[in-house]
């Protein structure tokens, strides 16, 4: 039957090919709706880079999360209305109706047993626990106003990561490099670097690919054995050896492509040299011993450990060396007042003391090689934490604050966001937001307009529906865009 | 959002063309269709993706009350008097007016949105309407009938596939390929079928079997392996999203393997697609279901489980709902239906409404976000399913030995009785020195016990006692008693209240033998005895009844008989750090019954305590039970019976399996919309119900049972297209329809229609027997073509939409993991059963919450077991398999990328999984060679089932020769590369031979041709 139609469709359709009149911010937009759909076959590399919609004030990030949630009210969230009540009953309106992790009777509030002060030109607020962090007060953006959905780790760290409390969606990472692609051809885009012991609350899915096809997945690299998996050679096999092996395999694959003809033959044999290339660069960027011992001693690192310091110096390495994305997980930050460790004195003091002196070092050490203005730091949690004392452990000589998604801090620092800055404020107990609200998906939303994204516009279309990391919400705080 | 839509048609091309080669991003050229092209489906296509946002299904979003999906809202006259579609007359029609509109305000659509129709497809839909504008259901809902198969008159055609294929070529002007060569048919058939490569001798004998039924012999035969089951059955648990986890933060293991195994043996049963459905969806509600009909019901048991402290079980319950109506959308409907979670689906018509009334459907299991995964079949070996057949009786042939017994001893028991009318009794005795080897104090009390300070390290505590009168102790009692000030009160001094008393001592100016212990109480593990062995790591503990008073009777080799002014010296080692006894204290009965009362268990004891009226039938069971147990003559007969009921009882299942089972009609839930899919904001109550959109089950009941029943009605013609469609994709590498997830108006339209009606309709007659369906896949014509390309042919269509070429496409990271194992000969064979732990790297990490990432590997073939059988944790999938695309399995997942990246490459060059194999291989050509090139046609014959050309020979040969020169000098690094980590050489073997093997077999490993399909 119709023939006429068909003809008709062919010449449409032809037409889409031969057609030419669309802008050009448009045809980026289009490539980055592709859709995958797992059958494409063509080689190629997805992780060259590509520029973004709009001129970008960042070309890369570092991610300081700091696992379990740091408690805001006893960082930069100085109340001093709080500390006037401290030990009263919580009101009935920030607590009656509400849901908490672990607190079930009416708590009691709790001022912070912290010193604070204001430093920098710009008169920030700061505890006692992070002296290191008076010397980058003017570098930093504080935002008193975030609030979350979520109250338990997990999901909140997967709305924080990839825009939903359940896994299965690409994190931040694997959307920034989808965006962007990859400055280093020897080197992930995406790099993942985890310390204290523990991976963090959404397991790999906090820098995972969720739907997007595996390059876009954050590499895990590890500052003690392989730093990333499987990247030694096995035992015995020098150099040289593996150049004649992969020599032979190269010319083999070539004879298969010529007999065959498909590309992707083609695209192997370029990314079994990627890997051998690899084999040489990562553990070469990985290696901090290469640094200065008074760079070494500005982060607190040492050579061989799993630390926090270590993976704050690697992160410098790796955006210098092109990386697009270090995701940082450091483990511990549960307050909760359940062992003297997660006590907000003492504890407090002990766990800042392994992060505030090697995070300012970066943030210098950035500024100083002149990255600082073209790299996004973030620092902060999946959540804030209570301005009551915790339910279970009210009782113990041990002081902890319970999870708390309405209103804490977080920080970013460079990146085209202003500098010596606070946004945003909690009420005067901390409780519910007092003004400039900044939701997660609004904090994604910016992250990718400084990266130079419209959030509505990077899409990702999988089964059927087309996905957004802030999936339906979000809007750009541009009060915090320099 | 809507750019999505915008671009998938319009814009990728272009982009491709100005923006560079990005592969992800590539679209092959718009799909030919059959010449019986559908006008209005185009018409659908563009109306979908320009219109429907706002002009569609969606009510809530709908502008100016037009809604253009359906034939009557297209034509209706609207509240402005317009009507957007006028049949037979497009310049009437509004639609087409707006459409060509120069005036920016009424332009359709709006600037804004940044869409714009082609001229072409105003045109298009012009003459649409000119033909009178039908609007026929979208052509996936659309019944099948089963289309003429084209009549061509060639040789090429095996089957009706092959027509349908050759009838679009012929009108392309193009021709098939030229059959493959056999050899490297017979890899890809085992490959496809299997998941194997074929051993080289199955080969062989193919070659040489070349007539017309070679062919259909070797697919029987593949069909018949076990193998076949293990490979498809990975698939279905791709959708199943089967996994050993139950999900989210601490990410425990769950205990669900034998789903896995059910699936396998359906596959290999060849259980038809009907019944396969049918006993997933509703196993349990069939008449008197079979225990498979019920562990088939775990297929929606595998949805996450929350067990993080402080969550809502029902909002993760509600959770699980909702990703089991997404699942039985997606896998059977090709739907997707998680839009219409939060609102009315904007381009398929279903509606918030119809996606609670399927919510409804599965809302009423018992299930509901439990830890402990309740409910659960206990599952039973046959050989124990054996035993519960054969104790019963048993017990009751030893039950009838035994019964003489109880009516002859019972004048005996009365009498027995009457000796404990009053239980004896024991005096307190109040030391007069106690120490301890701590420092910290401990503290005499009025009731005669001692309290001692809490001190941390191990301890023994020494008292004294001096009797002032004459005493004979029969029995010597310690009681540990609770104290508030002591961690879970006591008695101890652990963190619970837990304490070991590992040894103790009695001194009457010599040591006394104590010849019994017992007590009330014990932890498992800590027995009294282990109290006065001279074992310090053995001891009595009470783990389970902390808080709470216990007793330690110790039982003298002779009664002790003190003379007035004697001190009795008692010591109590404890040597487990923190777990020291916190309050206690001693007493003596000089009472000689004491001794045969302590040695009663407690339960007994406690029954003599009640009056003989007031005792309950199971009480005066017990008791007769425990007396024939001690009575000399009833002892042996009793022992046998009471073990036979104890082995009985004893029994656990060999696993279990979490399964779907309805609510009694009292508890049965309510189901409400969930408005913008909160489950705490609830609207309207619905009732069960299909959306109108697919064929609804005519049954009174709309429970699983009638939904399962209707998806695999032969009336439902959504999923027989479904279902083809993937097994379709699975074998050629894309679907008829590309886009496999969605058969919706936002999916593709597929490449050859009538073929994929034929082939749903062919499913449904041959009765869902998936078996017959690949074998009429694998058998075409189409199927057995080279796979060679040209790059014109290439560009043209990269993804083989024409079906000119065979498949060639990359392996699953199953298929690639198996077959280096098999290559090498250390493949197991053994199937089924509880998951295993092939060796992975050791991160040093642990699960947020959880327990290490770390595991330990699994001893012996359990190794070198197929991938299907690895644990499979969705927090930390097995990693070299996750690099290959394998998902994590927490959502269903319809198809996985393929894609291809340098961290493959040090996966299958490096991983010790692969390096073992090459190892293992190298070993394998070493034995089988008597010449270098022997070796190389070996490891060709064994890795891609061919002889290798004359030049690779000679590569290989050079690459051997090299390698070898090389490690001459390194007799070290050789041993190093051929023995870690298999283990030592066989005797006699030459370890620099062996190593320069080992790499040559490296490099086989990793040949393009390993990893995608020839």
């Amino acid at each position: 039957m119709h023939a006429s139609v068909e003809q008709l469709q062919l010449s449409t359709r032809r037409h889409f090919l031969q057609r030419g009149g669309v802008g050009l911010g448009a045809m980026a937009l289009a490539a980055l709706n592709g859709e995958c759909q797992g059958a494409v076959s063509a080689p190629a590399n997805p992780l060259a880079p590509h520029p973004p919609q709009f001129s970008p004030r960042a070309k890369q990030v570092i991610y300081l999360h700091m696992t379990g949630s740091p408690p805001q009210l006893d960082l930069f969230d100085y109340k001093p209305e709080l500390v006037k009540r401290d030990g009263q009953p919580c009101p009935a309106e920030f607590f009656d109706g509400k849901r908490f992790a672990f607190t079930s009777a009416t708590p009691k509030l709790l001022g912070t047993p912290r010193t604070f002060g204001q430093y920098g030109d710009s008169g920030v607020w700061m505890s006692d626990a992070v002296p290191h962090f008076r010397e980058i007060a003017d570098e930093l953006c504080l935002v008193h106003s975030m609030t979350t959905d979520e109250f338990n780790h997990a999901p909140a760290e997967l709305l924080l990561f990839t825009g939903s409390p359940r896994s299965g969606r690409p994190s931040l990472g694997a959307w920034v490099t989808y965006g962007l692609g990859s400055e280093s051809e020897n080197l992930p885009g995406f790099v993942a670097l985890v310390s204290s012991g523990f991976q963090p609350n959404g397991g790999n899915s906090s820098f995972g690919s969720g739907f997007m096809p595996s390059h876009f997945h954050g590499v895990q690299c590890r500052s003690k054995g392989d730093p990333v998996l499987y990247v030694s050679d096995p035992e015995g096999m020098d150099r040289p050896l593996r150049r004649l092996g992969l020599d032979t395999l190269a010319e083999l694959n070539r004879m298969q492509a010529g007999e065959l003809g498909h590309p992707e033959t083609l695209a192997r044999i370029a990314q079994y040299e990627l890997a051998f290339r690899m084999q040489m660069s990562v553990p070469e960027v990985m290696d901090i011993s290469r640094e200065t011992q008074s760079t070494l001693d500005d982060y607190g690192a040492q050579p061989g450990e799993a630390s926090l310091a270590n993976n704050c110096l690697l992160a410098r390495r790796l955006v210098e060396a092109g990386v697009r994305y270090v995701q940082l997980f450091d483990w511990g930050w549960d307050f909760h007042g359940t062992n003297p460790s997660e006590d907000i004195r003492d504890g407090l003091t002990d766990k800042c003391a392994t992060m505030d002196k090697p995070v300012a070092a970066l943030v210098r050490d950035l500024r100083q090689r002149g990255l600082l203005d073209e790299t996004l730091v973030v620092w902060g949690g999946e959540f804030g934490r209570t301005p009551f004392r915790e339910g279970r452990t009210a009782a113990s000589d041990v002081i902890g604050r319970d999870h708390f998604p309405d209103a804490y801090t977080m920080w970013l620092a460079g990146g085209g966001v202003k500098a010596g800055m606070s946004y945003g404020t909690s009420d005067e107990l901390g409780f519910p937001v007092a003004d400039n609200r900044v939701h997660i998906h609004d904090l994604q939303a910016t992250i990718l307009r400084l990266l130079g994204f419209d959030h509505e516009q990077l899409i990702y279309r999988f089964q059927g529906r087309d996905y957004r990391l802030t999936d339906v919400h979000g809007k750009v705080v541009h009060p915090l865009i320099a | 959002m809507r750019n999505g839509c915008f671009a998938k048609m319009v814009c990728i091309p272009i982009a491709l063309a100005l923006v560079g080669f990005r592969p992800l991003f590539v679209y092959a050229k718009p799909p030919a269709t059959d010449s019986t092209l559908d006008l209005s489906a185009a018409v659908r296509s563009i109306l979908s993706n320009h219109c429907f946002e706002c002009h569609g299904p969606d009510d809530a979003q709908r502008q100016a009350e037009l809604r253009l999906d359906s034939t009557r809202g297209a034509q209706l006259e609207l509240p402005s008097g317009y009507r957007a579609v006028v049949p037979g007359r497009p310049e009437e029609s509004e639609l087409i007016r707006r459409l060509r509109s120069p005036d920016e305000d009424l332009r359709m659509p709006p600037p804004e949105t940044g869409k714009r129709l082609s001229q072409d497809e105003i045109e298009l839909l012009a003459s649409w309407i000119r033909l009178g504008a039908e609007f026929p259901v979208h052509w996936s809902y659309r019944e099948l009938q089963r289309p003429e198969v084209p009549d061509i008159d060639s040789e090429w055609p095996t089957n009706e596939i092959d027509y349908f294929v050759l009838y679009r070529l012929q009108h392309l002007g193009m021709a098939p390929a030229p059959e493959v060569d056999r050899s490297a048919l017979a890899r890809r058939l085992a490959l496809d079928l299997t998941g194997l490569p074929p051993a080289w001798e199955e080969v062989e004998r193919f070659v040489d079997d070349d007539g017309p039924e070679g062919v259909s012999r070797l697919v029987d035969k593949l069909l018949d392996q076990s193998s076949y089951g293990e490979h498809w059955a990975r698939l279905w648990l791709d959708l199943a999203r089967y996994a050993d986890s139950a999900g989210y933060v601490d990410d425990p293991p769950r205990t669900i393997w034998a789903y896995r195994d059910w699936v396998i043996r359906a596959f290999n049963d060849n259980m038809p697609f009907d019944q396969f459905t049918i006993h997933q969806l509703a196993g349990d509600l069939l008449s008197e279901p079979t225990r498979e009909q019920l562990v088939a019901t775990a297929f929606h048991r595998n949805t996450l489980t929350n067990s993080e402290g402080g969550t809502n079980d029902e909002e993760f319950r509600s959770a699980a709902i909702v990703d089991r109506v997404n699942t039985t959308m997606a896998v059977w409907m090709g739907t997707t239906a998680a839009c219409a979670q939060c609102h009315n689906h904007k381009f398929d018509p279903i509606s918030q409404e119809e996606y609670f009334e399927l919510f409804a459907v599965f809302n009423n299991t018992e299930d509901h976000d439990r830890r402990d995964e309740q409910p659960l079949l206990e599952l039973w070996s046959d050989q124990q399913r054996e035993q519960q057949q054969t104790l019963p009786p048993e017990i009751a042939r030893l039950e009838s030995e035994l019964a003489p017994f109880r009516t002859s001893v019972r004048q005996a028991q009365i009498e027995w009785e009457q000796i404990w009318k009053t239980a004896p009794t024991s005096r307190v005795i109040v030391p007069t020195q106690m120490t301890r080897q701590a420092d910290s104090a401990m503290t005499l009390l009025n009731d005669g016990s001692i309290l001692v300070a809490r001190d941390g390290a191990t301890d023994a505590y020494q008292l004294k006692f001096v009797f002032s009168q004459d005493t004979t102790i029969n029995v010597l009692q310690l009681e540990t008693l609770p104290d508030d000030s002591l961690p879970g009160k006591g008695p101890g001094h652990n963190d619970d209240g837990n304490f070991v008393i590992t040894d103790f001592q009695v001194q009457i100016q010599r040591p006394v033998r104590l010849a019994e212990a017992h007590a009330d109480y014990n932890q498992g593990g800590f027995e009294p005895s282990g109290a006065i062995d001279a074992d310090a790591k053995t001891g009595w503990a009470i783990g389970g009844q902390l808080g709470k008073s216990h007793t330690l009777s110790l039982i003298p080799e002779q009664p002790l008989v003190l003379s007035a002014g004697t001190t009795l010296e008692v010591k109590i080692a404890q040597e487990y750090e923190y777990y020291t006894l916190g309050r206690f204290r001693f007493a003596v009965a000089d009472d000689p019954r004491m001794k045969d009362y302590v040695r009663m268990p407690a339960a007994i004891s406690r029954i003599l305590g009640v009056e003989p009226s007031q005792r309950s039938v199971q009480q005066a069971d017990d008791l007769a039970n425990y007396y024939l147990s001690i009575w000399p003559e009833s002892e042996e007969p009793y022992a046998r019976w009471a073990n036979a009921k104890q082995r009985l009882a004893d029994m656990t299942p060999e696993t279990t399996v979490p399964i779907a089972r309805e609510l009694p009609d009292a508890k049965r839930r309510k189901t409400h919309i969930q408005l913008r899919g909160n489950f705490l904001n609830l609207g309207k109550e619905v009732s069960p119900g299909v959306p109108d959109l697919f064929h609804a089950p005519g049954e009174e009941v709309l429970d699983r049972l009638a939904l399962a029943r209707s998806l695999v009605d032969a009336r439902n013609p959504l999923t027989a297209r479904v279902i083809a469609n993937r097994y379709w994709e699975a074998i050629f590498g894309v679907g008829l329809v590309r886009t496999s997830e969605d058969f919706g108006s936002q999916g593709e339209a597929p490449s050859h229609p009538q073929l994929l009606d034929w082939l749903a309709s062919e499913l449904v007659r041959l009765d869902w027997d998936v078996k017959a369906f690949l074998r009429l896949l694998v058998t075409s014509s189409t199927y057995r073509q080279s796979a060679a390309v040209t790059a014109e042919q290439f560009e043209n269509d990269p993804d083989n939409r024409h079906l000119n070429r065979g498949p060639r496409f990359r392996l699953s990271a199953e298929m690639i993991r198996d077959q280096a194992l098999a290559v090498s000969g250390l493949l197991s064979r053994k199937m089924y059963g509880p998951p295993v732990r092939p060796p992975q790297p050791e991160l040093g990490l642990s699960a947020a919450f959880g327990g290490d990432i770390d595991w330990t590997a699994s001893n012996g073939e359990d190794r070198y077991r197929r991938g299907i059988y690895t644990t499979w944790r969705r927090s930390n999938p097995y990693p070299s398999m996750s690099t290959f695309d394998a998902p994590n399995r927490e959502v269903c997942t319809l198809h996985r990328a393929r894609t291809n990246t340098p961290l493959q490459a040090l996966v299958t060059l490096n991983d010790p999984v692969y390096f073992e194999a090459a190892q293992a291989l190298a070993r394998r050509l070493a034995a089988a060679a008597s010449t270098t090139a022997d070796g190389v046609q070996e490891g060709y014959r064994r890795c891609l089932s061919r002889d290798p050309s004359e030049q690779e020979l000679e590569n290989v040969v050079q690459l051997y020769n090299q390698v070898h020169q090389r490690l001459q000098a390194k007799p070290e690094a050789a041993t190093q590369l051929a023995t870690d980590p298999l283990g030592p050489l066989p005797a006699g073997a030459d370890p620099v031979e062996a190593a320069a093997w080992t790499v040559v077999a490296n490099i086989l490993l990793n040949l393009d041709e390993m990893i995608l399909k020839r």
